[in-house]
């Protein structure tokens, strides 16, 4: 039966069409009529949250720790534009969202009226898709084709700007899916030659690597089970991206550790001697790389992405297979059979000698806790709880992602594309919201956490019980780490000045505040924060000037990483100052 | 000091099928823009009979590596449906068509007709002191067009950017 409904419910409706179930947003004029449709649905819950970037980084979190995407609501102008740092985010981290903006009336459009922004304009490039609705009849449509753009292929952001007239005229709904042809395909698997030249090569590797990224989680939980299967099957070692940790079991023999910037020593000397990189949804970025003319010198690569333009964009590969990670996993294991990979016993004794380097140990501090300690034990005493952890961006994040570990898919919610300070107290609390039963801990810097603090209040109004683990050094120490390696311990403008007293920030929120000064009380302040059936905060003093090494300076070789105890001039010349 | 670094290019033609839906001219643009690729010439037109279709030619100029990423880019855009690299493909047509106003007496004006027959550039307009050419062609032919009318008394040019077709039956 067919009957006129306006806009926001024809919206409304087909979101829980889509099985959506939270809308991270905050209100507005130009979101009003979406507002009203969405009073009292017992169907959807809207979370409501303190800042727009925190909608997106929220649903972002959601999205990246169920594997559902996440849909954001926000009004025009300031709403939208808030929103955006949530969606390059998504973009670069090929996050599946969808983003609701209201948009002043269609009448008004161009006008410079009252909290008008070009929504569509700012957003083109940091969206996968983006589409200005201009009249209720293609709702249904535009939403139903926004999911599957959203999730299918390479997953990312997709917005729809909603003029407030859209919303309020009405047109036919009959509650069918809509009748649209896809316009939009992306190739899945690989060619049957392309898959029987990645086994040969495989199988007569003497030195492989499988070298994983975040394609492999985008792909689902099955990717990551086939990952493991094709592994026990060729006996490669395995390295990963920081946005492919937790595809791989970190306690299994072959794993490596994290490769690049601040991956392990025997990660990235296994890439720089490997005769063949097996890359499985990874992008050759910048932090893993390192120095271009000396990556992988002597190695043949393989390349599995869902994403064409990711192929040979800075690095050239000799095989590229374009396809989703899972499925042409799933035809390599097939096409592998009853082989037997070559006798790897030489390179893993290779890979062993590195290892004993330990590139991961860092001195002990007498005085003072030192951070990469806090991780460990906060490892050691969650880990049977299987946690979900978040971070923010800075040395903080990186040793939680050397020292703590993970062992499957979706477990870890981070920011690595973009790397943006803020993301993860509203990732957190989207990731407890879809896993209501789960230890959800964001691992926090004193400078980022205050970036998204206000997002504290979303926690306590929904009850729910994500922990914030502040890794205190009061600096921005990530900044000051690099201006004491490349500008002679110049620190302008990297001191946290002016710190709240994170306690008492956390009790004036409804939080529970835990202190941690000295190692003494690390472990019962770590078991208090789990034992809390609430939100915390724990401000963990540590140590002020600790360095996270390993690292590769910007411009440097695999080969060229600087461990804890070398010495370090504290300069570098232009051409390396002038790389990101 | 250190010095921006420069790289070896070559100009390829790109033919961009594409929705012809609101914005996708910025995207095919911004895309450029935002990626750093340069834009030698862009010319859009609608070419489906319900017109949802359009049909964008770009030239452009990068090194190999560079064009192969232009292309993938473009591919993965929603409302792109196909990308033609001309160049890469081989024997193909380039046409490009140009208004040229030229002013002048006696001597010039003769000789500026002269040289428009030579090209087959058509007479559009004229007064007794003005001539308006329509010439088509490769933009080489245009360029050498313009360049002699330059010494005759060239007031204004416009020009379209250029059109791209495979040779042959197929459509590329
Ligand atoms: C939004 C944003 N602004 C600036 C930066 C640059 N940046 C990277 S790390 C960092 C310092 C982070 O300090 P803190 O959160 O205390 O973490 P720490 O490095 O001390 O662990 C800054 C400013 C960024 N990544 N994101
Ligand atoms: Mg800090």
């Amino acid at each position: 039966m067919s009957e006129e409904r306006s806009g926001a419910v024809i919206l409304v409706e087909s979101l829980a069409r889509q099985g959506v179930e939270f809308v991270f947003g905050y209100p507005g004029g130009a979101v009003l009529p979406i507002y009203d449709a969405l009073f009292n649905d017992a169907r959807i819950r809207h979370i409501l949250v303190r800042h727009e970037a925190g909608a997106a980084h929220a649903a972002e979190g959601y999205a990246r720790s169920t594997g559902k995407p996440g849909v954001v609501l926000v009004t025009s102008g300031p709403g939208a534009t808030n929103a955006v740092t949530g969606i390059a985010d998504a973009f670069m981290d090929s996050i599946p969202l969808v983003v609701i903006t209201g948009q002043v009336p269609t009448g008004l459009i161009g006008s410079d009226a009252f909290q008008e922004a070009d929504t569509i304009g700012i957003t083109r490039h940091c969206t996968k898709h983006n589409y200005l609705v201009k009249d209720p009849a293609e709702l249904a449509g535009i939403i139903d084709e926004a999911f599957r753009i959203a999730t299918t292929g390479r997953p990312g952001p997709v917005v729809i700007d909603i003029p407030k007239d859209v919303q309020i005229a009405s047109a036919q709904w009959n509650g069918a899916p809509p009748q649209k042809e896809s316009r939009y395909n992306p190739q899945t698997r690989g060619s049957d030659k392309d898959i029987a030249r990645a086994i040969e090569l495989l199988a007569n590797a003497r030195a492989p690597i499988f070298y994983t990224g975040g394609g492999v989680i985008n792909s689902g939980p099955h990717a990551a089970d086939l990952l493991r299967q094709l592994q026990e099957l060729t006996g490669a070692p395995v390295t990963s991206t920081l946005m492919g940790l937790g595809a791989f079991p970190a306690d299994h023999a072959d794993w490596l550790g994290m490769l690049g910037m601040h991956g392990t020593y025997e990660s990235n000397m296994a890439m720089n001697q490997a005769d063949l990189v097996v890359c499985i949804g990874a992008r050759f970025d910048d932090r893993v790389t390192g120095r271009l003319d000396a990556f992988s010198p002597h190695s043949t690569k393989i390349h599995i992405d869902i994403d064409r333009s990711s192929i040979n964009k800075t690095v050239t590969v000799d095989l590229p297979i374009i396809g989703d990670c899972g499925e042409v996993l799933e035809q390599l294991i097939a096409a592998w059979g009853n082989r037997k990979p070559q006798n790897l016993s030489d390179w893993k004794a290779r890979i062993d000698g590195w290892r004993t380097r330990k590139s991961l140990a860092y001195p002990r501090d007498p005085q003072a806790i030192m951070p990469q300690l806090a991780i460990e034990r906060l490892f050691e005493l969650t880990k049977h709880l299987d946690p979900v952890i978040s971070t923010e961006v800075g040395q903080h994040q990186m040793w939680a992602a050397q020292h703590f570990h993970f062992f499957g898919p979706n477990k870890w919610l981070t920011s690595g594309g973009l790397g943006t300070m803020g993301y993860g107290l509203p990732a957190a609390i989207g990731a407890q919201l879809g896993n209501p039963d789960s230890l959800v801990i964001d691992i926090a810097g004193d400078a980022s956490i205050q970036m998204n603090i206000q997002e504290l209040g979303t926690a306590t109004q929904y009850r729910l019980p994500v922990k914030v683990f502040i890794l205190n050094n009061e600096w921005m120490g990530m900044v000051r780490q690099w201006q004491e390696l490349t500008y002679e311990s110049r620190y302008s403008e990297s001191y946290s000045d002016s710190l709240p007293d994170f306690v008492r920030l956390a009790e004036a929120y409804g939080w529970k505040g835990i202190r941690i000064e000295d190692e003494s009380q690390l472990d019962a302040g770590i078991q208090a924060m789990i034992d809390h059936p609430g939100p915390v905060i724990v401000d963990c003093l540590v140590a002020k000037e600790a360095n996270c090494f390993p690292m590769i300076p910007s411009g440097a070789a695999h080969t060229d990483m600087i461990l804890y105890g070398d010495s370090v001039a504290g300069t570098m010349d232009d051409e390396a100052k002038a790389l990101v | 000091m250190m010095k921006i670094k420069q790289e070896q290019s070559e100009r390829h033609v790109l033919t961009i099928t594409v929705d012809n839906e609101a914005g996708i001219l910025a995207k095919i643009a911004g895309l450029f823009t935002a990626r750093g690729y340069n834009i030698d010439s862009l010319t859009v037109a609608d070419i489906s009979e319900n017109h949802s279709i359009s049909r964008i030619t770009i030239v452009t100029h990068g090194p190999p590596a560079v064009i192969d990423q232009i292309h993938a880019q473009l591919d993965r855009l929603v409302p792109v449906h196909k990308v033609v690299d001309l160049t890469e493909m081989g024997a193909h047509v380039e046409r490009e068509m140009a208004l040229v106003k030229v002013a002048g007496t006696g001597d010039a004006r003769v000789e500026a007709l002269r040289l428009a027959d030579v090209f087959r550039a058509k007479v559009v307009d004229t007064t007794t002191s003005s001539f308006v050419f329509e010439l088509t062609g490769t933009p080489d032919k245009i360029d050498r067009f313009v360049s002699l009318m330059r010494e005759l008394g060239l007031v204004e040019v416009g020009r379209t950017g250029v059109v791209g077709m495979m040779r042959g039956a197929e459509a590329a």
